[in-house]
């Protein structure tokens, strides 16, 4: 067991930081389905979610107005006009690699669009969403 | 006879030379922490700390749960961190000159220092408001190295894409 030690720290260690879109997915899907068993991620709630507007922000009223409706295509932050690269992953393989990352970014980013934070079921459903834009 | 002159001459061309790539030369200083491109430099350019003073900076950061609009809320050590690089590297209140706010609920502004001011007093409005620049923060617009740290005139491109002239 002491052997296996260094080798399982390793792969916490690998895992903490790099993980694909799948893996990422697959956890806030079981966290999902906690609440509600029968939960299946939704590539088109996903899409009204990321496409909505909720108007909880002026500035800030829908995920579009700064990643734009192409969410293959990069976008730029409505108030700094800082460029964004795009968030499907087949566009930016970047994306949805770093679980602490995503969180952070769903925190922030449903806390000014949404006014509350999203749901494990929502984050599930945009992941799915963009997963399959090319 | 000449050659005091002329070292005295030397001695002074050199010293405005190195005062011109002082001004031009806003590269980030040694020793910020990762989380200050992470975090900062995620939403905007992770600006030079020498274009606030050390004041402005602890009043920045000690209000980032309401960040100009947003919530750019951080936990207490990457806030910590962040901080004693901006005020360790802050500018000189005398050369920069404060953003005016201490006594006001105002955020502090970089691009309300006096240096600030009196190196952009040309600058036409319309140029602020400019559907791609967006606002004065935005250095990047025009100054096309500021990434890099790079603020010479000559890589200045103004928004209608002429460059820059006095």
């Amino acid at each position: 067991m002491k052997a296996l030690i260094p080798v399982l720290i390793g792969l916490f260690a690998v895992t903490a930081q790099a993980a694909t879109p799948n893996e990422i997915l697959a956890g806030y899907r079981a966290e999902a389905a906690k609440l509600n068993p029968r939960y299946q991620p939704s590539a088109e709630l996903g899409a009204h979610l990321f496409a909505r507007g909720f108007g909880v922000s002026a500035r800030m009223p829908a995920c579009t107005s700064c990643h734009t409706e192409d969410p293959t295509r990069g976008g730029s932050h409505v108030v700094t006009g800082k460029a964004i690269q795009p968030l499907a992953p087949r566009a930016n393989p970047e994306r949805f690699s770093d679980p602490a990352k995503v969180e952070k970014w769903f925190r922030r980013n449903c806390g000014e669009v949404l006014g509350r934070p999203c749901s494990a079921a929502e984050k599930a459903d945009f992941i799915t969403f963009l997963m399959r834009e090319r | 006879m000449g050659t005091p002159g002329r070292l005295a001459n030397l001695l002074f061309l050199s010293l405005s030379l190195a005062g011109v790539a002082q001004a031009d030369d806003l590269r980030l200083p040694a020793g910020a922490p990762a989380a200050f491109q992470n975090e900062c430099g995620a939403c905007h350019l992770a600006f030079p700390p020498r274009l606030l003073v050390a004041e402005d900076w602890r009043r920045v950061m000690a209000g980032l749960d309401r960040h100009y609009g947003d919530n750019a809320g951080l936990d207490a050590p990457t806030r910590r961190a962040i901080e004693t690089y901006l005020v360790g590297n802050a500018g000189k209140p005398k050369k920069l000159g404060s953003s005016g706010t201490a006594a006001s609920d105002e955020a502090p502004r970089l691009t309300a220092t006096a240096w600030f001011k009196r190196k952009h007093h040309e600058v036409p409005q319309a140029y602020w408001r400019h559907a791609e620049v967006r606002g004065p923060s935005n250095c990047a617009a025009c100054h096309k190295q500021a990434v890099a740290g790079s603020y010479r005139e000559r890589e200045i491109v103004m928004p209608d894409g002429h460059r820059w002239q006095d």
